[in-house]
């Protein structure tokens, strides 16, 4: 019992313990409103308040909402609580702390670095560029060394507009049809029972006009996972921008980066100014440019991301050039256990507008078999024509 | 403490819950909220609605959430066959047949509506709710919290009592925020060793010491292999289940017997031609 937190002297009471204890945990990037803090307080009259395990045990059920969440809570509940007999000055933090403005890009710095120790577990198949050999020879002579460049060079604000119109064209066509819910409509396979007896009240039970329903569309969600390895920063701009554009049109999308390592970067997309979101980008996208881990980076996709967030009305599309230094087992194995959560998947390749071309990476080749779509894409041009393409599968 | 009553009446029921989830289970109870479980596939979730049930000597309300179901499905449908054959019956027209169609003789309650209309306060499960898609999320958020139906036909329908609420859910699809907030929350992990014997004994009283110490080390250290699905709690007891039936005494002692019972643990092909007899004997050499 010693380690528990001593509170300052003027400290008003256990209610704004327990408040400050909630804007610790707001500060600390759990979203929690003023309900919680109520709830919190009422949920620790219902157990002994004095034996911190339970009254851990009770402010995770109420404060936390994800598994996330609660791995974090421990050391957030000890960091407050348990702070070895030191005393805590302010216990109540002011208004303008957890209004200000930073504190929205504190949490969001917070998530990179969970995603950048989560990369750091799996081990880098060697030394960044020196795996591209033989891979960035296509594009060695028009290439920059992009390592340090800060994404902001190579996007520009128009063209995540331009992203944005095509990505939403592109969400528009690619509908399910496959919903088991069925809305009424003027035509449809199925009879509305309840408008039916309703408007058959009417005319003495005869059933005069029969309303019908139909299955509504349903948007496809979209994953996509941009290749941003050496071989392919020439068209690293054009897919960025699409990336931006897509999480900008369809707030359901994911998105990916990889080169290396794997990182998701879906939050930082979503920001709302589109430059400060390619500024965060540039922050995750450490090791851009180098070499490329495609099977590797794909099977962890499908071993962890995947399991969240693909399901069988999702999109997976690939935007790479299917150069990799893994084996190509690997990426085949990976593509299998995505293919069997019920997604679609679609490889874009910008080697493919080649003349010529036939997939003889072997990287590629191995994918091919699992793929639902194949296309050459380099422009944003070639990705508006994707449509129709798409629209059929 | 009440809380601990509450865990010693879930292991009455022959349930081992962690401390953690009986803190919460208690506070969901007294404060009135729903309770969400999240966890890997195989680690309890739904048995603790069954067994709370039991517990509560109260009837258990299951609603089996997937893709597509709507609210004819989950809170009440009209009886159309019926209405009809009423209204050809009656040979009436107007105001009279209206209200006598539109009535409660004539509402197919599904389970949400059951749930506010017993007597005694139900355990209402709401099962894999991550497999519903967010038009019903949203939908059961107004009734979980303000407990109230309501038919356009026939007006607001209030609880007569609050039902226990409990969702499950394993991450087919991230839940809103507004769902997570709504309750209470706790995550459900695959049990640590002590804990697993626990649950063994309590399902499997006659299970001997030695066999029981082995088939927990073995499921843990099978857990901690790459398979593609993780055996869970119900496996566990499966396997226990089938070793003696087959009167197995040591996990050791015979190779091809050990082998046969796996497929009550690996339930993938791939998982199955990964743990190789020579795998199984490994690690079942190290639980021993």
């Amino acid at each position: 019992m010693s380690r528990v937190t001593k509170f300052a002297a003027r400290d008003p009471g256990p209610a704004a313990r327990v408040s400050g204890f909630l804007a610790h945990l707001r500060d600390n990037g759990l979203r929690l409103g003023v309900a919680e803090t109520e709830l919190a307080l009422a949920a620790l009259t219902h157990i002994d308040a004095s034996v911190p395990d339970q009254s851990k045990g009770a402010l995770r059920a109420v404060c936390t909402g994800c598994k996330e969440d609660v791995e974090r809570f421990d050391e957030l509940f000890t960091s407050y609580w348990m702070d070895m007999g030191r005393v805590r000055q302010k216990v109540v933090p002011t208004m303008g702390d957890t209004a200000k403005d930073h504190v929205h890009s504190f949490r969001n710095a917070e998530g990179e670095d969970m995603s950048g120790s989560g990369d750091a577990s799996t081990p880098d198949g060697g030394d960044g560029d020196a795996e591209s050999d033989g891979t960035g020879k296509l594009v060695a002579t028009e290439t920059q060394n992009l390592m340090n460049r800060d994404l902001r060079d190579l996007v520009q604000p128009k063209d995540i507009a331009e992203a944005e119109r095509v990505a939403r064209r592109l969400g528009a066509a690619l509908r399910d049809r496959r919903s088991r819910r069925r809305k009424a409509a003027r035509k449809g396979d199925r009879l509305h029972f309840r408008k039916i007896i309703r408007q058959s009240l009417a005319t003495g039970g005869e059933p005069l006009s029969l309303p019908k329903k139909h299955r509504p569309d349903r948007a496809r969600k979209i994953a996509a996972l941009c290749d941003v390895s050496g071989s392919m920063s020439l068209y690293a701009q054009i897919f960025l921008a699409f990336l931006a554009g897509l999480m900008r049109a369809d707030d359901k999308a994911d998105a990916y980066l990889f080169h290396t390592r794997l990182v998701r970067i879906t939050e930082a997309l979503r920001d709302k100014d589109a430059m400060r979101a390619l500024a965060r980008m540039s922050l995750m996208a450490d090791g851009f440019a180098g070499g490329t881990r495609i099977g590797g980076n794909l099977s962890r996709f499908a071993d962890t991301y995947a399991k969240r967030f693909v399901d069988g009305r999702t999109v997976v599309i690939i935007l790479s050039d299917g150069y990799d230094t893994d084996p190509p087992e690997l990426l085949s194995d990976a593509l299998c256990r995505l293919k069997k959560r019920g997604c679609k998947i679609i490889w874009l390749n910008p080697l493919k507008g080649w003349r010529d071309y036939e997939a003889t990476a072997a990287g590629m080749a191995a994918a091919l078999p699992h793929l639902d779509h194949f296309a050459a894409a380099n422009t944003l041009e070639d990705l508006a024509n994707l449509e129709t393409e798409l629209g059929q599968l | 403490m009440a809380w601990t009553n509450l865990q010693s009446d879930l292991a009455k029921q022959d349930y081992v819950a962690s401390d953690d989830l009986s803190v919460a289970l208690h506070l969901a109870l007294s404060l009135g909220r729903p309770i969400l479980l999240e966890g890997a596939a195989g680690v309890g979730k739904t048995e603790v609605a069954r067994v709370l049930a039991a517990a509560k000597d109260t009837r258990l309300i299951r609603l089996q959430c997937y893709e597509g179901l709507d609210a004819s499905q989950a809170i009440y449908e009209w009886n159309y066959q019926r209405q009809l054959l009423a209204i050809r019956a009656a040979g009436e027209t107007g105001k009279d047949v209206e209200t006598r169609i539109f009535s409660e003789d004539y509402l197919l309650k599904r389970p949400l509506l059951a749930a506010i209309q017993e007597e005694k306060p139900p355990v209402l499960l709401i099962d894999e709710i991550d497999r519903a898609d967010e038009e019903f999320e949203a939908y059961l958020l107004e009734i979980l919290s303000e407990f109230q139906v309501t038919i356009p036909e026939l007006g607001t329908i209030k609880a007569t009592s609050r039902p226990i609420v409990i969702l499950t859910a394993n991450g087919t699809r991230d839940l809103s925020d507004a769902l997570r907030r709504r309750c209470l929350y706790t995550y459900l992990d695959y049990p640590d060793r002590h804990t697993e014997l626990a649950i063994l004994n309590a399902r499997c009283p006659d299970i001997e010491t030695h066999l029981g110490h082995q088939i927990i080390g073995f499921v843990q250290k099978l857990r901690a292999e790459e398979l593609e699905k993780t055996p869970g709690i119900a496996e566990m007891l499966d396997f226990a289940a089938a070793l003696m039936g087959l009167g197995v005494a040591d996990l050791t002692a015979d190779p091809a017997v050990l082998q046969a019972t796996l497929t009550t643990l690996l339930k993938t092909q791939s998982d199955q031609a990964n743990i190789t007899t020579e795998v199984a004997q490994r690690i079942a050499g190290k639980a021993a």
